[in-house]
């Protein structure tokens, strides 16, 4: 049940797709207004989550220390993942954001006769992690060609780069493949690995299979259906100079698809896991610098009511004790 | 309580059927219910501590503790207060309020599984609500109920749980299957910090009054008499005379420390562990003989004797209440700074949160070595500083006389405790002092050290007796490393920077690598130490005859 309900759910965000651009009215809802709607509330979605979590504060400094501290010296720190300076956490981020360093560290482990247990290593949910966020931002990136008049050069490049193989027409991208292995891999993953498959929750398949479709209809417009990309490009490229428009009849209901299942993951986006991509810039464990003993660091709330049992107290409970064991007192 | 023997744990770790060992529980771990029964929990704390609590500790703050009594974890019946499901969703709305780790950490995981063998709990019960992502799962589970969209709206559709007694039961046995080491931490790609989850979750525990004694009356302890034993005053001073009086035998030397001393230089704080139990009393030997050695101008405290806090393992107002006690004491003698001894959690407390609490200490000085004049300048604000940092810089400067070859009956390894490998960076400078006073040293295997290190399986409170079994199978993946040492390198000794592991590590070599010893650095410094002086030495501090001298 945790894998058929989410994927008939997209069985079903399919069917309406494909039902609602063959109604009247129905592509014009599906072209224009939701994707408006969609882009609204994901921006809108992903300020405030953002925000919500930006008004709590960190009372502590709590960074996990991967490595050597700032100390004496001559002792050789390692500046990147315990960081004693702004510059180190901002490196630190840059590794965990854009090469997923935390994930490279993974293992292991199994235990055997002995008992033993062994940690091997362990790179392929890293591999594939970095394939499938890397091929969705080139593809999110090459299709800013149907959104902008004239096409920038990095679109262009990126196009080209990623069709270098020069197969077949319209020309293969790899990051097609590269993607939808990915999304494979990463959905096997959770499939057969029994602690994986134990842990994993409908929210983990719905957004698996979301994006798959996506992939899916994405690439049968593109290379089956043949959907008319002049027509498309009037239409997004008329979203974008908020002057839309939809040539009746010559887009085929394969696109309306398509940017329904669209919508549907930048709707979901704010209110689900996805949101690991703003929250992995503010995680307090990673982007704070180790620095809690040279420089106070302030906790809002922090209960100055709260005072140790006082000395004087002590005293007066154990003076005599103390006396008798030669311990200086306050009064004699 | 008698304990199953170690090969036979050691089948039942290897092949009895755990999630470790590829055997999948029939149902989804929400129906699956947390069965107490003896020896897999800690005894609740008794009714006439969490009394002293609510009346003596924190008269200020009415329910942080909820109501004292006398409950049983096996019966049904916990005699929680009325409408206790709403305190603890009040609970949890105040610390979603008060802590932004802890919003992240609800929204922002994926499920991807890094964590799930990275939990020495996992890796040695395969239970697998031990697997971090599971242990946050069972609070996430009511958090996406009450305080998302998608719960509230879809409920158990989206993963959403009510707070009911059975998962309150789950959060007692799991979060106290949790010794908030940090492991996970590591490897997980937002940096998703169970530590800060298993504090949170007994945060809330406690105020419906689930909690346990080992925790709550060594805390009541340390609030009244200033260390965790509950040692007054003359006991403590007499406990560390005793340890003097051995120093006299074994070198030949009168040290003399003060207690309470207004006007010294450096105020040292040390675990109480080290100066009433074995092996830490040989550690404290090591300090004792070491800040003679040097002519340090320090003074003992009776009334802040205890570096370690378990107010971290209870509540942040209990860690603020206990810590105080540093500062105000340093203040009160007029010291200039504040050493530290060895311990791990302690050390969490002062690196992380001391400062934050109950600073700013602007009536003490930048920590300054009287020997070497080397500024601290990593302590500059705290003005605490630990005692391998202090130690490794006089060494440096060739400022203690040192014969490693005092430490040759020893093959030693290095065990980096949790909470200073990962709570605050403290890798390579116990490693420089190991390597200068003792000539045979081995690493443990890589994934097994450093920030990667395997806590001793009883942190955070858990060092209690009626969970051996569970403590003894948390522990095997650190016994299982040295074990790995042992018989290549015929390594006989672990060495560590902390109280809690000197107690548990002895516990766990016991158990699984009987002739490996436990003993902190400074006993090994201590060892090493050639004093002005002294008489030829013949046995360790220990009285354990030195290498050359066992005829």
């Amino acid at each position: 049940m945790r894998i058929l309900n989410p994927f008939i759910a997209v069985l079903a965000l399919i069917a309406v797709g494909l039902v609602a651009a063959q109604v009247p009215g129905g592509q014009a809802l599906i072209g224009i207004v939701l994707p408006y709607l969609a882009f609204a509330l994901f921006l809108g979605g992903v300020a405030y989550r953002v925000m919500h979590w930006a008004k709590s504060p960190v009372p502590f400094r709590i960074p996990t220390t991967c490595g050597q501290a700032n100390s004496l010296p001559w002792i050789k720190q390692n500046k990147i993942d315990c960081p004693s300076t702004r510059l180190g956490v901002i490196a630190r981020m840059i590794l965990e954001v854009f090469l997923f360093r935390s994930l490279f560290r993974n293992t292991k482990a199994e235990v055997h006769e002995g008992p033993k247990l062994v940690y091997g290593s362990s790179k392929f949910l890293w591999l594939f992690a970095i394939l499938f966020h890397y091929s969705f931002l080139v593809i999110v990136l090459r299709h800013m060609r149907l959104f902008m008049e004239p096409i920038p050069g990095f679109v262009a490049a990126l196009e080209f780069g990623d069709g270098f193989m020069q197969i077949g027409a319209p020309v293969f991208y790899q990051t097609n493949a590269i993607f939808l292995a990915a999304i494979a891999f990463l959905f096997l993953r959770r499939v057969m690995l029994s602690n994986i498959r134990y842990i994993s929750l409908p929210a983990d398949y719905f957004p698996l299979f979301l994006i798959f479709g996506i992939a899916v209809t994405g690439i049968l417009m593109r290379y089956v259906f043949r959907a008319d990309v002049v027509a498309i490009k009037q239409l997004t490229h008329g979203l974008t100079t908020f002057a839309p428009a939809i040539a009746a009849g010559q887009i085929s209901p394969i696109f309306f698809i398509h940017v329904f299942l669209v919508c549907a993951l930048l709707i979901y986006f704010p209110f689900s896991k996805l949101m690991h991509m703003a929250g992995v810039f503010m995680s307090p464990t990673r982007n704070m610098i180790n620095n809690s003993r040279m420089v106070r660091h302030i906790n809002p709330w922090n209960d100055p009511n709260i005072k140790p049992h006082s000395y004087a107290g002590y005293e007066d409970e154990f003076r005599e004790f103390m006396k008798e064991g030669g311990i200086p007192v306050e009064k004699e | 309580m008698a304990i199953i023997k170690a090969d036979k744990l050691g089948v039942s770790v290897a092949k009895g059927p755990s999630l470790m060992t590829g055997a999948v529980p029939k149902n989804d771990w929400w129906d699956v219910p947390a069965t107490f029964k003896p020896g897999n929990y800690a005894y609740p704390a008794k009714k006439e501590i969490i009394e002293y609590h609510t009346q003596k500790t924190f008269p200020s703050h009415p329910g942080l503790f909820g109501q004292p009594r006398d409950w049983d974890p096996e019966s049904d019946d916990w005699n929680l207060p009325e409408g206790w499901e709403k305190i603890i969703l009040n609970g949890l709305k105040e610390r979603l309020d008060k802590f932004r780790s802890l919003k992240i950490f609800m929204d922002c995981c994926v499920r991807c599984g890094a964590c799930a063998d990275k939990c020495h709990f996992f890796l040695g019960t395969g239970d697998p609500k031990n697997m971090p992502v599971l242990r946050a799962e069972l609070l996430r589970s009511v958090y996406r109920n009450d305080f998302t969209l998608g719960g509230k709206i879809l409920g158990k559709m989206a993963g959403g749980r009510p707070m009911t007694f059975g998962v309150l039961k789950e959060w007692f046995m799991y979060f106290y299957q949790c010794t908030e080491c940090r492991r996970c931490s590591v490897f997980c790609p937002y940096g998703i910090d169970t530590a800060e989850i298993t504090m949170i979750g007994r945060e809330l525990l406690h105020l419906v009054g689930v909690n346990i004694n080992w925790i709550m009356e060594p805390a009541a302890n340390s609030n009244r008499t200033g260390n965790h034993m509950g040692l007054q005053p003359h006991t403590f001073k007499d406990n560390i005379v005793y340890l003097c009086d051995d120093i006299e035998e074994i070198t030949g030397i009168r040290v003399e420390p003060t207690f309470n001393r207004k006007g010294a230089e450096v105020l040292f704080i040390t675990p109480s562990a080290d100066v009433f139990a074995e092996p830490g009393i040989y550690t404290a030997m090591g300090y004792l003989l070491l800040f003679h050695h040097i002519g340090l101008d320090y003074t003992w405290s009776t009334y802040a004797s205890e570096g370690g806090n378990f107010g971290l393992f209870t509540n942040n107002e209990m860690m603020k209440k206990l810590n105080g006690k540093m500062y105000a004491e340093a203040k009160r003698l007029g010291v200039k700074w504040i050493l530290g001894g060895e311990c791990g959690h302690m050390w969490r407390v002062l690196h992380q949160y001391m400062d934050t609490m109950n600073g700013p200490a602007d009536f003490l000085q930048v920590p300054t070595s009287p020997i070497t004049g080397t500024r601290f300048d990593n302590a500059a604000s705290t003005k605490m500083v630990h005692i391998s940092e202090f130690t490794a810089d006089l060494i440096k400067h060739g400022k203690v006389k040192l014969d490693p070859k005092r430490n040759d009956h020893r093959t030693v390894t290095w065990h980096d405790s949790c909470n200073t490998a990962r709570a605050m960076g403290l890798l390579d400078e116990p490693r420089y002092v190991m390597q200068n006073v003792c000539n045979n040293f081995h690493e443990m295997p890589e994934n097994t050290i450093r920030e990667s290190t395997f806590c001793c399986g009883s942190g955070t409170g858990l060092n209690t007796d009626e969970i051996m079994e569970l403590r003894m199978r948390a522990g095997l993946p650190r016994a299982n490393a040295v074990k790995y040492v042992r018989d290549r390198h015929a390594v006989d000794t672990l060495a560590c920077v902390c109280a809690i592991d000197r107690a548990t590590l002895t516990s766990l070599m016991n158990y699984w690598n009987p002739d490996v010893n436990v003993c902190g650095l400074s006993e090994l410094v201590g060892n090493a130490l050639v004093m002005e002086g002294e008489k030829e030495r013949e046995t360790g501090l220990r009285f354990e005859p030195l290498a050359g001298m066992e005829g």
